[in-house]
């Protein structure tokens, strides 16, 4: 296991590139995800009584 | 059986689908990106003489391809938009674009943390790194004029105008390799040197790349909902007013 975080001596490198990678595409995930439901707890507010968010239905 | 495609040209009826195409593409991505990072750090060798360096390859060439497809598609996207007056296209358009400043910048990122063992340094003026940093800049430019005009139609028009003109960077980071003396290296897929080496490389590339393409859908869909909902509210409000004024009609007697 540690054999395999080593990287061969290049740790630094393939551990900055791969963390870089994955960090990045978590966090667009987290806020895109955020920005949708925001998005559509507005449109609740907006609209009492009526039901235009049973049309938009989709969004998790 | 007859599909009427221009039904999803309408954002209101695009979004349910939307929502499906974010949910599937998204596992997609995940079950991809687990088969390509199990080739990519376990099946596959270590490079003789690279290293595991090498290994940010996996990383490295697809978001660099990423940052370019996105761009050509987002330029399809603008053009659509434009020639045709479409909301939705402009839409899709504005949903790709954070992504793929995103892209592009990772693929700097990993190509300084692959070249600073490779070539000694993490930066060089060359031209492939050169152009793809313009084409960071570009989408951060179409980003910046977005926010910076109010109305979203306007916004539509400025942002397809700029990204129409900047694809003439596309070709020039594709072909840099050959048109200049670059550091960087030309084709990575060789299938002529190293064939049975090449052949797990090439595979670990192309399921990783899958999972960026499946990932980006999956990213730029939910991102259009968001935009849809943001953009469409006061239609969706309007809608609803003319539905109370048609139950109040039908009430009052004739």
């Amino acid at each position: 296991m540690s054999e395999f975080l080593a990287m061969g001596g290049y740790a630094w490198y393939v551990w900055m590139s791969y963390g870089a990678v994955a960090l990045a595409l978590i966090v667009e995930t987290v806020i895109v995800r955020a920005r949708r439901k925001r998005a559509l707890d507005e449109l609740r507010m907006m609209t009492p009584g009526s039901s235009p968010v049973g049309r938009m239905r989709g969004a998790r | 059986m007859l599909i009427n495609w221009y039904r999803f040209s309408s954002p209101v009826s695009f979004y349910p689908l939307a929502g499906i195409g974010a949910h599937a593409f998204g596992i997609l991505a995940a079950l991809c990106a687990g088969a390509g990072l199990f080739v990519a750090l376990y099946i596959a060798p270590t490079d003789a003489t690279q290293g595991d360096a090498y290994r940010i390859i996996y990383v490295h060439v697809p978001t660099a391809w990423m940052a370019m497809f996105i761009y050509v598609v987002m330029a399809g996207w603008s053009a659509l938009a434009l020639g045709f007056n479409a909301r939705l296209s402009a839409m899709m358009a504005q949903a790709l674009a954070p992504t793929g400043a995103l892209m592009a910048a990772l693929a700097l990122w990993t190509g300084a943390f692959w070249g600073r063992p490779t070539w000694g340094t993490y930066w060089a003026w060359d031209a492939r790194m050169t152009s793809t940093l313009i084409l960071l800049f570009l989408y951060l430019g179409v980003l910046a004029l977005r926010n910076a005009i109010e109305d979203p139609r306007r916004a539509d028009r400025a942002c397809a105008l700029l990204t129409l003109v900047g694809a003439v960077n596309v070709p020039i980071i594709y072909f840099s390799v050959q048109w200049w003396n670059t550091l960087h290296q030309g084709s990575s897929i060789s299938f002529t040197v190293a064939p049975k080496m090449a052949a797990t490389m090439v595979t670990g590339i192309l399921i990783m790349t899958a999972a960026a393409w499946c990932y980006t859908i999956a990213v730029a869909l939910a991102r259009v909902q968001s935009i849809i909902v943001e953009r469409e509210r006061g239609a969706t409000w309007l809608e609803s007013l003319i539905d109370l004024r048609r139950n109040v009609v039908r009430r009052s007697p004739a």
